[in-house]
């Protein structure tokens, strides 16, 4: 409770100034102790995050994949739909530091290949021309875009100069697509989704755990109810049920926001109940009395008074939220009915490793699976480091 | 007690009911009602259709009459055993999922039963040696295994099964005995298939479950009962096991209320990818082809099947906890 009430207290201090060391002590030993005594809420919790190292890292590997989706085009060194027979399930490219002489080169570069069908196997055979190099540089022009649908363009963030010579990091796929390139248009799909599906269970859970927790009652026991019952459903039969509703000849957009709409409509639940409880923990705190008895209004006590002194936590709960939206999409898309073709996410890249047959030939079309996991992992272990800190009076 | 299980049985009458009207919603969402896409289906195959057996399925199910109306007639036949009929597979679908929805129940609660007996002894290991090399190697392993979907895990598996061992780990049955009458021979056969899609299924709720056990032990390792039986000289195992693992446990019991679900939902979408006999993929072709009748008793028995188990786990919680009974 004391908690809650230093809580508020706090912010106010912030402006207080922050060095002014009592004379009598030394400045050193002060002079981190004062930081800490008078830094508002939300230093703290800088403070306390910070010291969780994995969760540091983690952030950071979050908010480079975000920047990857924001500039996928520029990013992707070829055109995702860019197809290309003669390199169907190509391995991945080698890139090469040595030479075939065995000299080194601090420019990486790949070597061209040919492709050749064994007419024994009928399979592609492939052999670099280790006769020319192509070292990899930075900002190549290349295929042509058009970023955010509002900018044409052909620079990427790297490539080789010389356009009849393609290389595939990640492998090819069974049309001859880099797969790499595919992989980082999809973040943009398989990350963003789970923002808007969150941002969208955020807004319901808010609503309504609010509500909940701040009437208490009956109110709070009818939704309690409906919030048990959706959480004893089985998710991905009824994500399943509703996702195969939608109507086939939906555009990529209007198909994304569905989606996201029905993962938020069973996701809202974790939300809300997190909301609740801290509602329920402020609803007999003194401030909120003090905002009742001089009359201001239920509204407004929820949205101006205790929403923000939740937001730490509420911003931790949406970070674990995230990647549940990822997978979730992921498996949906995987099994054929979330995203389709064209719209390009990790889930709609690992239907190509449906079958066993292609896995066994190119395991590299497992790779989108990869980004799914180091997408999730880092989301977790962010969103536990802010858990940790969310609450920085706490010891 | 018996009073609580009665309480208890009560409050799910109402889940059931609104577990069934959100199953037959999801079945009407679909634009069109399924006979027209059945007769469509019909005919691009060249078969004649006899009106007369239309009009009679027309008025069995209700079809054009108000939705409510439709309801009564899908939910009174359901009560009475028949769960209507399935147009892809031209047979009643009480018929066909019976074998199939046994394979669910058995798989799950074979998942659930593996989740319980790995994750109770490591949680326990984990908390009573905190911060020991084992317990950072398995909160290591329980981390990956909270971030790595179930179907990843499952074609992963398949692909080393495939390349490595240069055999397939997919159904549940060799191949003498999928369509066998039910034998010794053939619960042998299930059980030495059952294991692998078992444990893709369970190692998520597992890594749930070792932190959450882990978590609770360690609340109750510092109190002073703990302290008490211990200076009185109290063998360290009996002592941990008797008092704070009885405790820490009834968190540990009430979480079977997501595991559950979990679980279920996961053994869609691994069935899918292990190509298993259970009623993952029928629901997924079901729901691709508007096979409504069959997705619809499908998704309706899966819920009660959780809700089922969450009412065991509550009435085993009561047994545990006498504070919940009397509250």
């Amino acid at each position: 409770m004391l908690r809650h009430i230093l809580g508020r207290k706090q912010p106010v201090m912030a402006g207080a100034p922050t060095s002014a060391p009592e004379p009598t002590q030394p400045v050193e030993a002060q002079a981190e102790k004062i930081d800490y005594a008078v830094a508002s809420e939300w230093e703290l919790m800088w403070y306390k995050f910070k010291r969780h190292r994995l969760a540091l890292v983690c952030g950071v590997i979050v908010i480079l994949l975000y920047v990857v989706a924001a500039f996928v085009e520029f990013i992707a060194p070829y055109n995702p739909e860019a197809q290309n027979p003669a390199a169907a399930y190509q391995a991945p490219t080698r890139v090469h530091f040595f030479d075939a002489e065995g000299n080194f080169h601090l420019q990486p570069f790949v070597y061209g290949t040919t492709s050749q069908r064994n007419l024994d196997t009928f399979e592609l055979e492939f052999v670099e021309d280790t006769s020319v190099r192509h070292p990899i540089q930075l900002f190549v022009r290349g295929d042509g875009y058009r970023m955010w649908g509002l900018f044409d363009g052909n620079l990427h963030l790297f490539g080789v100069a010389d356009p009849n010579v393609r290389f595939y990091l990640l492998g090819a796929d069974r049309q001859g697509r880099d797969v790499f390139s595919r992989i980082v248009h999809g973040t943009r799909i398989s990350m963003s989704i789970g923002l808007v599906g969150v941002i969208l269970s955020f807004v319901i859970g808010i609503v309504v755990g609010g509500v909940s927790g701040y009437f208490g009652g009956t109110v709070d026991l009818v939704v309690q109810r409906i919030i048990e019952f959706i959480r004893s459903m089985p998710t991905i039969p009824l994500w399943l049920g509703l996702a195969a509703a939608l109507p086939a000849d939906w555009s990529i957009l209007q198909v994304y926001f569905a989606i996201t709409v029905i993962l938020s409509l069973i996701g809202w639940t974790g939300l809300a109940q997190v909301v609740r409880g801290r509602a329920l923990a402020l609803r007999e705190e003194d401030f909120i009395m003090a905002a009742r008895l001089s009359g201001t209004s239920r509204t407004r006590i929820i949205m101006r008074h205790m929403v923000p002194s939740f937001m730490s936590h509420i911003i931790a709960a949406l970070t674990l939220a995230v990647p549940e939206m990822i997978i979730a999409e992921t498996a949906l898309s995987f099994l054929g009915l979330g995203l389709r073709y064209p719209a390009i996410s990790w889930g709609v890249l690992l239907q190509e490793a449906q079958n066993l047959r292609s896995i066994a030939l190119a395991p590299w079309l497992l790779a989108p699976g990869v980004m799914v996991v180091v997408a999730v992992l880092a989301l977790n272990f962010f969103g536990d480091g802010l858990r940790d800190a969310a609450d920085p009076y706490k010891r | 007690m018996g009073r609580y299980i009665i309480q208890r049985l009560v409050l799910t009458i109402p889940t059931i009911f609104a577990i069934s009207i959100v199953s037959f919603v999801i079945i009407q969402l679909p634009p069109g009602d399924f006979l027209t896409a059945y007769i469509a289906t019909l005919e691009s195959g060249g078969q004649v259709i006899d009106q007369a057996q239309i009009d009679a399925l027309r008025s069995q199910y209700g079809l054009g009459e108000p939705l409510y109306v439709q309801y009564f007639k899908w939910i009174s036949g359901i009560l009475a055993g028949d769960f209507g009929y399935s147009f892809q597979w031209q047979r009643p679908v009480s018929e066909l999922i019976g074998e199939r929805m046994l394979m669910t129940v058995i798989l799950s609660v074979a998942s659930l039963l593996l989740v319980w007996a790995i994750s109770l002894p490591i949680g326990i290991y984990s908390a009573v040696k905190q911060y020991s090399v084992g317990d950072y190697f398995f909160t290591f392993v329980s981390f990956i295994g909270l971030g790595v979907p179930n179907f990843l895990l499952a074609l992963v598996l398949m692909w080393w099964a495939y390349t490595q061992l240069g055999m397939s780990v997919g159904g549940l049955f060799s191949q003498q005995y999928a369509d066998a009458p039910w034998s010794s021979a053939r619960v042998i056969d299930l059980l030495a298939h059952l294991w692998i899609p078992a444990i893709v299924l369970a190692i998520g709720g597992i890594a749930g479950l070792i932190r959450i056990m882990r978590a609770n032990l360690l609340d109750e390792l510092p109190r002073l009962y703990v302290t008490t039986a211990r200076a009185k000289g109290m063998k360290e195992g009996r002592l941990v096991l008797k008092y704070p693992v009885r405790v820490a446990l009834n968190p540990f019991v009430s979480t079977i209320g997501w595991t559950l679900p979990g679980l279920v939902s996961g053994s869609i979408i691994v069935s899918v990818v292990l190509n298993l006999p259970t009623t993952g993929p029928m629901l997924l072709t079901a729901l691709q082809s508007q096979d409504m009748y069959l997705a619809g008793a499908i998704l309706l028995l899966l819920s009660v099947l959780t809700v089922i188990g969450t009412l065991i786990s509550d009435i085993l919680l009561a047994w545990l906890d006498p504070r919940i009974r009397f509250n």
